[in-house]
């Protein structure tokens, strides 16, 4: 092992370029994971600023701050640069950087191609943030874009929007098809399947995902396009067209995507949580099965999002019952998480704060789901601000929470320095109190009938609005600390050792911290673990 | 003895968590007395379907809330008995074939003990027999429109339904009345204890009519027509809201049902046909400027303020401005079809459907003539009725 490396060191012909070039032009997974990272923070700050216009609107009945134009474009931009923006590609840096060090490979397997999906985005981005400044507004659909809203009755950016989505849609599955041949081809000699890091496991499913759900995504915003430029009417009652159509075909997408945004959570918190209760993963085997499963199911549940468009009874038991089995494989994911931390020998540093926290306020978020696929109490929850206080439980302390959890975690492995340990909780602290003051209330204001993508609410919700406000930006601005604390990290600090965490099982930790630019140039000995 | 140390350290650490936690439970139960418990909770309703919605609800909430505590509270013990700074040794397991199995099929079960119920009550909600009374429910750009259907016409009755609360409230200018945002013209009125049908669609785009109290939720889509029906036990009013984004004004399209006693009702439907009988008549009368301008400017308030702005200035691209351009100064009778007809593939509606002939003649003299836009021109409502007559 350490031979490899060694031999690295040596040769300096591979390492990196000089300047500014050295970013546009890399083929390298651990450079391009860095630009994956640093992307989707500033589209992380920028998405959030957005919300922060949203809770500081809301945080008093009245319109003091934004229109009500401008308060749709904000929700509408904020829900497509977190999900696009911000989570997808956080979780595509990680792959970047992880998977060729967990299973042994030298890089992506096809790094040209790697470069390319991951430039498209500043491009894509760009686009759909100038249509801020265009004339007649940005976006103002919401983030799942209904027809006829965004078609017929859509600002003329639109057809900025439907291009910097297909750019997007690309990346994604240019990202994808690189995952996906990597974890094929390109594991060390003797690691089977069911020998992979959960990480490497959960990231497989979510790249099928993508490559099956992008191409409709595409063609939904294409049809939209179509509708809007070329006088076809798929969407358009007017002309014949079905609006509900848009919706089946947008949510075919959207089920398998906000399994996208979580199943990936699910293996760094497979990896963190056994590192840090010093014990083995409880139930590797039904951790993969769970997530094959969940992924199954996030293709025949997509119509649970629209129960209230009026499907005839049987279609709505079908989709209740399908939603409701999600729950079984989901259960067995959380318990196995318990079962790992029983019995440990736990130590709580940041990565495990943020992945226990990421466990209870995961299941909150998925309780609530729970409750929202019974079709007739869905009638009373469906658009409000329960389902805002749902999802954002399973998005922000899930997806989020994992990312940074990932993020402390592997940091000193990247920078080859320990982070400082008080500040990293601080931040947890913070973010822990932000995120559960802003959305906890959420739940209360939604059955009590607030709906979301309201710029202005009646008198009777406005407490729990002030409080959820208070929260949102406890949240945000702790996130600046995040900032300081990982630029702090990278100038220096305590130098960390090739093993990093003394629980830490995985061939990341045989390497040198920091990881060298080009690791197992020649395929790893598998350690006794990966083999047994 | 370090050892011993810790433990007590860590023994102590325990009570003050515990008290914490007292703590918190105590603030959140006062935060409890002192809140509003309906600014909590899902409503009751006053149908026999909302109140088994509810209990639904509530059924399926207890059973997440044990099992969260149940799940946490393995947890949360596990992390304060099983730590390394507690000297507890890491077990070895890592597989129980028997518990794996356990927790696959114990949840299966409790997901039939919550489908069962659901399902039932699916049932009676989905229950298509026969109404008493039906109403379209029309979802406009943002507005609701109601139509009594009857197998006569002229018996038809046939109304908009917009926001009451002044631009100046939520402007902030005035301070905010009871029922801010709440609050409409012209409420829907419905009998108590009879079976009244919502035939629930849509001019625009897509709106969805929801009464929390009738556990009513349906999406009003353009080209489809679908139903729900409450059966309301108590006389009230009942509050409700758009849940579909459907533009700029999605938060500003309240629904407000008052139900009342058939008598109560009878008469009042009474009223609204004489009304539209009323309303024929003064189409066919000759109309001063005045009159025109009065009328003009309250169906202004009413159908075009809220795109076009008070001032006439509008929020162009979306909505233009009608002072000393376009039609508003051009020739009156595209001026009339604009306002009948609307605009194909733009925000402007067909008010032939919204406004009576009346009210479109009012309402473009008052455009031609306000703001400084001086044409000069009027036109009477006979003239429009003859436009949408031959149109028809």
């Amino acid at each position: 092992m350490s031979a490899v490396i060694e031999n690295h060191h040596d040769d300096h012909h591979h390492g990196p370029d000089k300047g500014l070039m050295r970013w546009v032009l890399t083929t390298n997974h651990k450079d391009i994971g860095t630009l994956y990272l640093w992307f989707s923070f500033a589209m992380f700050l920028t998405g959030g600023c957005m919300a922060l216009v949203i809770r500081a609107e809301l945080f008093q009945p009245g319109l003091q701050l934004v229109v009500p134009e401008f308060f749709n474009q904000m929700t509408t931009m904020h829900g497509l640069i977190m999900v696009f923006g911000a989570v997808m590609p956080a979780f595509v840096g990680l792959a970047n950087w992880l998977v060729p060090m967990m299973i042994g490979a030298p890089d992506m397997a096809l790094p040209r191609m790697n470069n390319y999906s991951f430039w498209i985005l500043p491009f894509a981005f760009s686009m759909l943030l100038s249509t801020l400044f265009m004339e007649g507004g940005a976006p103002n659909f919401g983030w799942t874009f209904y027809a006829p809203l965004s078609t017929e009755y859509a600002p003329p950016s639109v057809t900025f929007f439907i291009f910097a989505v297909h750019l997007m849609g690309i990346s994604s599955i240019m990202g994808s098809i690189n995952v996906v041949v990597t974890i094929l081809n390109l594991r060390a000699p003797g690691m089977r399947l069911m020998d992979m890091p959960l990480f490497v496991w959960t990231w497989l499913i979510t790249a099928y995902l993508l490559i099956a759900v992008m191409p409709v995504l595409a063609g939904v915003v294409t049809m939209m396009l179509m509708d809007i430029h070329f006088g076809t009417a798929f969407f358009s009652a007017g002309g014949g067209g079905d609006p509900v159509l848009f919706q089946h075909v947008f949510w075919f997408f959207g089920h398998p995507e906000v399994y996208i945004m979580i199943l990936p959570a699910f293996g760094i918190v497979s990896a963190i949580i056994p590192t840090f209760a010093r014990k083995k993963l409880f139930g590797y085997d039904s951790m993969v099965y769970a997530t094959a499963s969940i992924a199954f199911l996030s293709f025949i549940v997509w119509a649970h999002h629209m129960f209230t468009v009026g499907m005839p009874i049987a279609g709505e038991l079908y989709f209740m019952y399908a939603t409701m089995l999600i729950a079984v494989p989901t259960g067995v994911k959380v318990f196995n998480w318990a079962a790992t931390m029983w019995q440990g020998s736990m130590t709580f540093e940041t990565p495990m704060l943020f992945a226990v926290a990421f466990v209870i306020l995961f299941t909150i978020g998925g309780l609530s789901g729970l409750m929202l696929s019974i079709v007739p109490a869905d009638f009373q929850y469906h658009d409000t601000y329960f389902v805002v206080a749902h999802f954002h439980y399973v998005l922000v302390p899930g997806s989020i929470f994992s990312i940074m959890a990932a993020a402390y975690y592997w940091l000193p492995k990247w920078t080859g320095n320990m982070y400082d340990e008080t500040l990293g909780k601080t931040h947890f602290w913070l973010s822990f109190v932000g995120v559960n003051v802003t959305f906890f209330p959420q739940h209360f204001i939604g059955l009590a009938g607030m709906p979301r993508r309201y710029p202005d609410y009646a008198l009777q919700f406005a407490d729990w609005n002030m409080v959820s406000s208070v929260g949102a930006f406890i949240f945000g601005f702790s996130q600046l600390l995040f900032l300081f604390i990982v630029i702090k990290c990278i100038m220096g600090g305590k130098k960390a050792t090739d093993e990093v965490w003394d629980g830490a099982e995985g061939l990341e930790w045989t390497i040198a911290s920091p990881a060298p630019y080009h690791t197992f140039s020649t395929p790893p000995e598998l350690p006794e673990r990966a083999m047994a | 003895m370090a050892r011993k140390e810790s433990k007590v350290g860590e023994g102590q650490r325990l009570k003050t968590s515990l008290q914490w936690l007292i703590a918190v439970a105590a603030l959140s139960s006062s935060w409890q007395a002192l809140a509003d418990w309906s600014a909590l909770n899902m409503t009751k309703g006053v149908t026999a379907i909302s109140r088994e919605v509810y209990d639904l609800h509530m059924l399926i909430f207890t059973i997440c809330v044990v099992i969260g505590v149940l799940v946490f509270g393995v947890m949360i013990w596990s992390m304060l008995v099983h730590r390394k700074s507690l000297g507890h040794k890491p077990a070895t397991f890592s597989h129980s074939t028997k518990l794996e199995y356990a927790w696959t099929i114990i949840p299966i079960f409790i997901l039939i003990g919550m489908a069962v119920p659901a399902t039932s009550t699916l049932r009676d909600m989905y229950d298509a027999s026969g109404a008493d009374i039906d109403i379209e429910v029309r979802g406009y750009q943002w507005k609701w429109q109601y139509t009594y259907l009857s197998d006569d016409p002229t018996q038809e009755v046939k109304f908009i339904s917009s926001l009451l609360t002044p631009p100046d409230e939520y402007y902030n200018r005035t301070p905010k009345r009871e029922h801010y945002l709440a609050d409409v013209d012209n409420p829907l009125v419905i009998p108590i204890n009879k079976r009244v049908r919502f035939l629930v669609t849509s001019n625009d785009v897509i709106h969805s009519w929801w009464v929390p109290d009738f556990a009513v939720k349906k999406d009003a889509i353009p080209g489809f027509v679908h139903e729900a029906w409450a059966v309301v036990e108590e006389p009230g009013i009942y509050r409700g809201k758009c849940t579909e984004l459907c533009g700029k004004d999605h938060g500003f399209m309240p629904i407000v049902v008052k139900a009342v006693e058939q008598a109560e009702y009878e008469s009042w439907l009474a009223m609204k046909q004489q009304e539209a009988l009323q309303v024929y008549e003064t189409v066919g009368k000759t109309w001063t400027m005045a009159e025109l301008m009065e009328t003009g400017e309250q169906v202004y308030t009413q159908a075009c303020q809220s795109c076009h702005q008070a001032n006439g200035q509008g929020i162009p691209p979306a909505f233009p401005s009608l002072v000393g351009q376009g039609l508003a100064i051009g020739p009156i009778d595209a001026h009339i079809d604009i306002v009948v007809n609307g605009k194909a593939g733009s925000a402007m509606q067909a008010f032939a459907a919204q406004l009576n002939p009346a009210e479109i003649a009012a309402v473009v003299t008052y455009e031609r003539n306000a703001w400084g836009n001086n044409v000069g021109d009027l036109v009477q409502p006979r003239a429009v009725n003859a436009l949408i007559s031959s149109e028809e």
